[in-house]
């Protein structure tokens, strides 16, 4: 006598035949789907295994924020001086919903994700720094801005009682620090208002308590210690284009081809930089980012518009 | 030792300081990376060289007028001495500047000298000094005779040339570029002021060439 074995594999999860043969479109749907997901967990989606994260000691004590003194140890030595609570962000401009508003209002109820960036200043240096941040656009689009939104600019905080740097006799500085990303340039996904790093709260030396981080571009467009928020239908002057307009860009994107009067920006040295390892690399256009954003400079000319 | 000996021997202690310091330095950041010279070392062994040289050559530029004031001949037999210090931190921060930012290229080297105007100003100081350190020696302070004094004379041109070098490359805080200068400048008035008057008395024109 025959007896049938019973298949071990229930009907339901045999795979119909259409789906089998729609496998590869499947496949790439999951692909996409997995990498939209991975992206905000992990943020490692954009960066390559072999490049390692700064060291936190480094990226909280070499930092250029003018406002605390020139040097790169002067913002470590004197941030803690800042108050960072209370924190009111004025918005202006081209939007619905303007006026002055406290921080925490602003950023209530918006998820914070893990971004492992690339950081690379105009002096030809970088690092690799884990942010903590809210995607920019879901930040200005509480605002609600309108039709003659075609940039956004931001400033940081004037406070010389506070800030050392801004009550220097020798800066010719004319603050507050400027700065501004056109509309479509803000709106990228990979525009981050950063709050946090290495899975702390933004240091006052990296621009408590929240800073822009747009990775493609150099890191003096990435405005420290927010209080204004301004929409506007002109391209706002930022501060170092205002200092040296031959030297510095309003876009200021990565850019190894384009050479800089005081730094060749080919290569750069990642940190921690030491005699025997300076860990020097080659620079990578738009930073490393190029697939992402190279498309919002089409028909650009980006020798002229550094 | 003659007093002339102890002032050279102390004019050299003193100028190798930030030399052992900067020693001391690279020390530690070989033990423990980092720990000596910071996140980027390479550009803070290639700043601290290159500050001392300018103040190496300062020195040496003011032991002229300090010898008037202080009237006090003798001051002059360490001016060599002093400018040779800063012939050496000077060499010791072009050396740094191509075997730690450039990484021993040259081609990265040329671009620069041609493309970056405060390289092109900083080389034109370095080849300066190392024309007055090359001519410094006795043999060539008689070969050159009157000639020697007039070749010297760019030490003017190697300040002026380290100074913009220094202001081309400062970001913004104009402090210390603002201290050299002006202690360039007051030199310079000085010399112009009062330096034409001035006759070195027999003993400090013949120590010259002892």
């Amino acid at each position: 006598m025959l007896i049938r074995k019973p298949l071990d594999i229930k009907p339901s999860e045999i795979t119909p035949e259409g789906a089998y043969r729609n496998r590869r479109q499947f496949m790439r749907a999951a692909g996409v789907l997995g990498a939209g997901v991975m992206l905000p967990l992990s943020g490692r989606a954009y960066l390559p295994p072999e490049e390692t994260v700064t060291p936190e000691s480094i990226a909280t004590s070499y930092n250029n924020f003018y406002e605390f003194g020139t040097s790169k140890s002067d913002p470590a030595s004197y941030a803690h001086q800042l108050t960072t609570d209370p924190w009111t962000v004025k918005v202006s401009g081209a939007a619905k919903k303007t006026g002055e508003f406290a921080y925490e209002d602003i950023v209530k109820g918006l998820a914070v994700e893990d971004r492992v960036y690339r950081f690379r200043c105009v002096e030809a240096w970088s690092m690799v720094v884990p942010w903590q941040g809210i995607p920019l656009h879901k930040i200005l689009e509480r605002f609600e801005p309108d039709g003659n939104a075609k940039y956004v600019e931001f400033k940081t905080l004037v406070r010389p009682a506070e800030m050392p740097g801004q009550r220097s006799f020798f800066s010719s500085i004319d603050w507050p620090y400027v700065e501004g990303l056109r509309m479509d340039e803000a709106y990228h996904p990979l525009s981050l208002m950063v709050t946090g790093m290495y899975g702390k709260a933004l240091p006052n030396q990296n621009g408590a308590p929240w800073r822009l981080i747009v990775p493609w571009k150099y890191g003096f467009k990435s405005v420290k210690s927010i209080v204004s928020i301004r929409f506007t239908r002109s391209q706002p002057r930022n501060t170092w284009q205002l200092l040296a307009p031959d030297e510095y860009g309003f876009f200021a994107n990565v850019n190894p081809d384009v050479s800089h009067p005081r730094w060749s920006q080919a290569s750069e040295r990642r940190l921690p930089s030491t005699l025997f390892e300076p860990n020097r690399r080659a620079t990578l256009p738009f930073n490393g980012y190029a697939d992402d954003v190279a498309s919002l400079y089409d028909g650009m000319n980006l020798r002229k518009l550094f | 030792m003659s007093r002339v000996g102890v002032l050279k021997a102390l004019s050299a202690c003193a100028l190798s300081g930030p030399l052992l310091w900067l020693s001391w330095l690279v020390y530690l950041d070989v033990r423990e990376p980092g720990a000596g010279l910071g996140a980027d070392a390479g550009e803070a062994v290639v700043h601290f060289l290159g500050e001392w040289s300018l103040i190496a050559l300062l020195l040496a530029y003011t032991v002229t007028p300090l010898r008037r004031l202080l009237n006090f001949p003798d001051l002059i037999r360490i001016r060599r001495l002093v400018g040779l210090y800063a012939f050496g931190y000077v060499s010791l921060h072009v050396l740094s500047y191509v075997a730690l930012y450039l990484g021993f290229e040259w081609r990265a080297l040329l671009e620069d000298f041609v493309e970056r105007t405060y390289i092109t100003a900083g080389m034109g100081a370095f080849i300066c000094i190392a024309a007055m350190a090359a001519t410094s020696t006795r043999g060539w302070q008689r070969r050159l005779g009157p000639s020697w004094k007039r070749l010297h004379q760019v030490v003017h041109v190697a300040l002026g040339l380290a100074l913009t070098h220094l202001w081309w490359l400062t970001k913004d805080g104009y402090a210390e570029v603002l201290l050299y200068s002006m202690w360039f400048s007051a030199l310079g008035v000085e010399r112009l002021v009062v330096g034409g008057r001035f006759k070195p008395s027999r003993r400090g024109a013949q120590s010259l060439h002892r």
